[in-house]
């Protein structure tokens, strides 16, 4: 490691380290892809050279530097090359959210004045071509599957292999201008241009330099000790920042593999196969894989059902403890070890965690059952806090640290300060440079020190010094008599049940709480299955009274536990109502990381929130859907209102 | 009742399509052919022909004689009267794996898979005709045989690839959805690389978004491999979207033939779908 030290001031780059991992680890694994049901896979020499010759391509076709390369598609070798290729030769990789429909992809590909455009498929493709005449700078699109292309106009539409053949052909031509280019990248030239899914409002470009990366990349990996023989399945969106440093940042400074799915719905057997050793899922991921893993159980056999729940009682007791090397009596030891044999191997194993070293997970509060479910399995799942104007890392938990409900101390090299609103704010190496063509912004989110502001309220825990969020600190509001009004704290609690996949709470500047709730339809399913309950669609399950019973029940709960809270003790639910619809991206209704888009939905639902305040007990609606092929159409339903327990807060809190 | 509103075109030319592609000479024609079961006239006197590279499709009520007209050309019925020629020559009574090494590959109604078998074994199978290993050397399974299935299996693999299953590979085909079934059945007849694809009713019983990918496809195949196909169907929507020529069966008999344009806009075709009292 000490001369990675010393080399680390030439190592300035992606391509850079590239280079570095050819010499280093030249014959290793450092792509795979399967593909035709096999495993296929490139070594570093390998994957430099197929890189080689896309830039050289890119060259060829007369890119400039500081040009904007978009690349949209799935998770593959080949595009992720792509945006190593457009560094090599100066220019800025943009990647795209791959299921963004073709409105939401020409903003981005016209705010940031893309150039070249490289995709997967047909699919990518048409969106493109539908939108390229409200584009000015856009001139080659540059595809890899070649399927259902052979028609397409090819004056300005080329295939991967096309271009790669080309500028190896043209090596003598483009080389020295190549060698050129790679020598002028400094570490403050842009890295990579991300955009914001934005919760509110246009997507914002955020412009990340070499030094946000590589820095970034060096000290995350050195604070969960990551080798050149981690396995990591890339299988989130290539456009988010997580994905940009878990599988080219650190995958390159360390020299690791990255694995590539085969297509989005084999996902879970190519995480069995390749038996990822760092791993990173979102919240959502984890609650979708243990509820499937508690349905299933609920359909096994007597003894198999006695078995799990037996061991799994001795897992959840002294699982975690195991795991943080806290001190467990020899018996319990030899217990668990046993359910290691029995249970908790074999199902780690199917999950196909059984060799994660490093699990992390964030975006959204994680449910404490869920999160120590996995730990108490033996599977060092931890969360972490960071946003994309961090290079992903503000706070994540050190081994044996970790608990639900933080999320850790600071990142090293990252400076956190809670301001006087309640407000989080940040300054570390891997702070962005700038909103892409947006200085307003930039100067709203960064002061001229540095800091940055997360839009979160949080505080840090006194005693352990752990970092704890509680919402967002726009959506932290006040109700009608001034207590305090946390929605996403209460969403949260809601969402913890497995019948409950999305919860919106109202209330802000009124003088009671109330929600929209969306059933999960795999559960809630399975369970109208196991009742003899038909359903025909989401629409009439969620309509179901039983389903209403059950969902009142959750509310009742979640209410007991919020009026615990002295300081959110208002926020109690009174009236709620289960939604017609599932909230989708398609409708605008979330991000494209799925999380709520309140504003959108208080316009949309306007209706449905005046009945829960007008005191009725049910409502007629009509609502637009959008299709995923961009058509719209429209559903209607009467909805039911519930009105639910609330215990009694102490007014003091109120007064104050 | 036989007013022809297709135009004929000389059977060794082609013709350009709408969207721009060409199509090729005659690949398989019918001349007169009738069917019989016993006195029940199924198909009478029908002629018509498929050209290379073409999306031909037979409509008609139910009851009109389209599966019959399937069933003869696919070799399993022998027409009572008539002819069938395929690529320039008369074709005499077959067996149906004859037939199938002849290039014809068809899909059916009601599905017709190995339910107990994996997408990727149901699709293998589909290849039975093209392996030349003996029956002793597969059950041993060494030297050329070995080498051959891995042969027949990157075949199959793209075939996975191209229709998107992959995630089924290994999923019996009796635990999937009707819609999939229909996929799979699709690739087991697609692995025989056939250069006329017939398809029985693909898009029965499917969801609007079932229908839109199925059709997806078989658009992809005739672009993508050049298969001529021949296919049946109720929508009609679908099949005047996807096809280059129509023919309109009604009680056994021809009442259309044409672009799809032609056929929508041809009397006896409107009175059969709507109804109109023969008189």
């Amino acid at each position: 490691m000490a001369d990675q030290k010393a080399a680390s001031d030439a190592l300035v780059s992606i391509p850079a380290l590239l280079a570095r991992n050819v010499e280093e680890h030249g014959a290793k694994a450092a792509y795979r892809e399967k593909e035709y049901g096999i495993w296929q896979s490139w070594t570093w020499e390998e994957a430099a050279r197929q890189i080689e010759d896309l830039a050289l391509g890119f060259l060829s076709l007369g890119i400039n530097r500081g040009d904007f390369v978009a690349i949209i598609g799935r998770n593959r070798p080949y595009l992720y090359w792509a945006m190593v290729a457009a560094q090599s030769v100066g220019a800025v990789p943009v990647p795209l959210y791959q299921d963004a429909n073709a409105e939401e992809m020409a903003y981005v590909l016209g705010h940031c004045g893309a150039r070249f455009v490289v995709v997967d498929d047909q699919e990518q493709v048409d969106k493109v071509i539908e939108v390229q005449d409200q584009l000015h700078q856009f001139e080659h699109l540059v595809y890899l599957d070649p399927r259902g292309m052979r028609k397409y106009d090819h004056s300005h539409l080329h295939q991967y292999s096309h271009i790669q053949a080309i500028g190896r052909a043209a090596y003598d031509e483009f080389n020295p201008s190549l060698e050129r280019r790679l020598g002028e990248i400094t570490y403050d030239t842009t890295c990579v241009m991300l955009y914001t899914s934005g919760t509110t409002g246009k997507p914002k470009g955020v412009v990340l330099s070499n030094r946000n990366v590589i820095e970034t990349s060096r000290s995350s990996a050195e604070f969960d000790h990551l080798t050149a023989d981690e396995e990591v399945l890339a299988y989130l969106p290539m456009a988010w920042v997580g994905d940009f440093i878990f599988s080219v940042g650190q995958a390159y400074w360390t020299g690791f593999c990255v694995n590539c799915p085969e297509s989005a719905d084999t996902m879970m057997t190519d995480l069995r196969e390749i038996g990822p050793t760092y791993y990173f899922a979102p919240p959502r991921f984890f609650e979708t894989q243990l509820t499937s893993v508690m349905i299933r159980m609920e359909d096994a056999g007597r003894f198999k059902k006695w078995l799990f729940h037996h061991y799994m009682a001795i897992a959840r007791k002294v699982g975690p403890a195991i795991l943080d090397g806290k001190p467990v009596s020899a018996m319990d030891r030899v217990r668990y070890a046993l359910g290691n044999l029995f249970v908790y191997g074999p199902l780690k194993n199917t999950l196909g965690l059984s060799r994660v070293r490093v699990g992390y997970t964030a975006g959204e509060a994680i449910g404490p059952e869920i999160f120590e479910f996995y730990r108490s399995l033996g599977i060092n799942l931890k969360q972490l806090y960071g946003q994309t104007e961090a290079t992903v890392f503000i706070t994540q938990q050190p081994d044996g640290e970790v608990r639900a409900d933080t999320v850790g101390i600071p990142s090293p090299g990252v400076e956190v300060e809670i301001r006087d609103n309640g407000e989080v704010y940040y300054r570390s190496p891997g702070v962005f440079e700038e909103y892409y063509k947006n200085p307003e912004s930039t100067a709203d989110t960064k002061d001229a020190e540095g800091w940055v502001a997360t839009g979160d309220a949080g505080f840090f825990e006194e005693g352990s010094g752990h970092l704890r969020i509680i919402d967002r600190a726009k959506d932290v509001g006040k109700m009608a008599d001034g207590r305090l009004f946390a929605p996403k704290y209460v969403e949260n609690k809601l969402k913890f049940y497995p019948n409950i996949l999305e919860a919106v709470v109202f209330g802000a500047g009124r003088e009671m709480c109330t929600a929209f709730i969306n059933i999960d339809l795999t559960a809630v399913g399975n369970w109208a299955e196991r009742n003899n309950i038909a359903y025909a669609s989401y629409q009439e399950l969620a309509a179901h009274p039983e389903v209403y019973a059950t969902v009142q029940k959750h509310v009742e709960e979640v209410n007991e536990s919020v009026a615990q809270d002295e300081m959110l003790s208002g926020c109690q639910i009174h009236r709620f109502l289960i939604l017609h619809k599932e909230l989708d991206a398609d409708d605008g209704e979330l991000t494209r990381t799925r999380k709520v888009r309140r504003r959108i939905i208080e316009e949309k639902y306007a209706d449905l929130i005046t009945a829960l305040y007008d005191g009725s007990k049910e409502i007629f609606t009509e609502t637009e859907v959008t299709y995923e092929d961009g058509r719209k159409g429209s559903i209607s339903a009467t909805l039911e209102i519930r009105d639910v327990k609330v215990l009694p807060t102490s007014q003091r809190m109120a007064a104050q | 009742m036989s007013s022809l509103t297709h135009k004929d075109t000389p059977p060794a030319d082609g013709y350009v399509t709408e969207d721009g592609r060409t199509i090729g000479g005659v690949m398989m024609e019918m001349k007169h052919i009738t069917l019989r079961f016993g006195g029940v006239v199924a198909i009478q006197d029908i002629s018509f022909d498929i050209r290379e590279g073409e999306i031909r499709a037979i409509i008609g009520p139910n009851g009109a004689g389209k599966s019959s007209m399937l069933n003869v050309m696919s070799g399993f019925y022998v027409p009572s009267e008539g002819e069938v020629w395929f690529r320039g020559r008369k074709r005499p009574p077959m067996k149906p794996f004859q037939v199938a090494q002849q290039g014809l590959a068809r899909t059916f109604q009601n599905i017709a898979l190995f339910k107990g078998m994996s997408t990727l074994d149901n699709i293998m199978t589909g290849r039975v005709t093209l392996m030349k290993t003996g029956l002793l050397s597969q059950a041993i399974w060494w030297g050329k045989a070995q080498h051959e299935e891995s042969e027949h299996r990157e075949k199959v693999e793209e075939i996975i690839d191209f229709l998107e299953i992959q995630a089924i590979r290994k999923t019996p085909v009796g635990r999937l959805p009707y819609g999939l079934q229909k996929r799979v059945e699709l690739g087991r007849a697609l692995a025989a690389e056939p250069k006329l694809l017939l398809l029985d009713e693909p898009m029965a019983g499917m969801n609007v978004e079932e229908k839109e990918d199925m059709s997806r496809f078989i658009l992809d195949v005739n672009d993508e491999f050049g298969t001529t196909i021949a296919l049946i169907e109720h929508d009609m929507g679908v099949v005047m979207d996807l096809s280059d020529r129509v023919v309109v069966m009604d009680y056994g008999k021809k009442i259309g033939d044409g672009t799809p344009d032609e056929v929508r806009n041809n009397k006896a075709v409107i009175d059969a779908y709507l109804g109109v009292a023969h008189d």
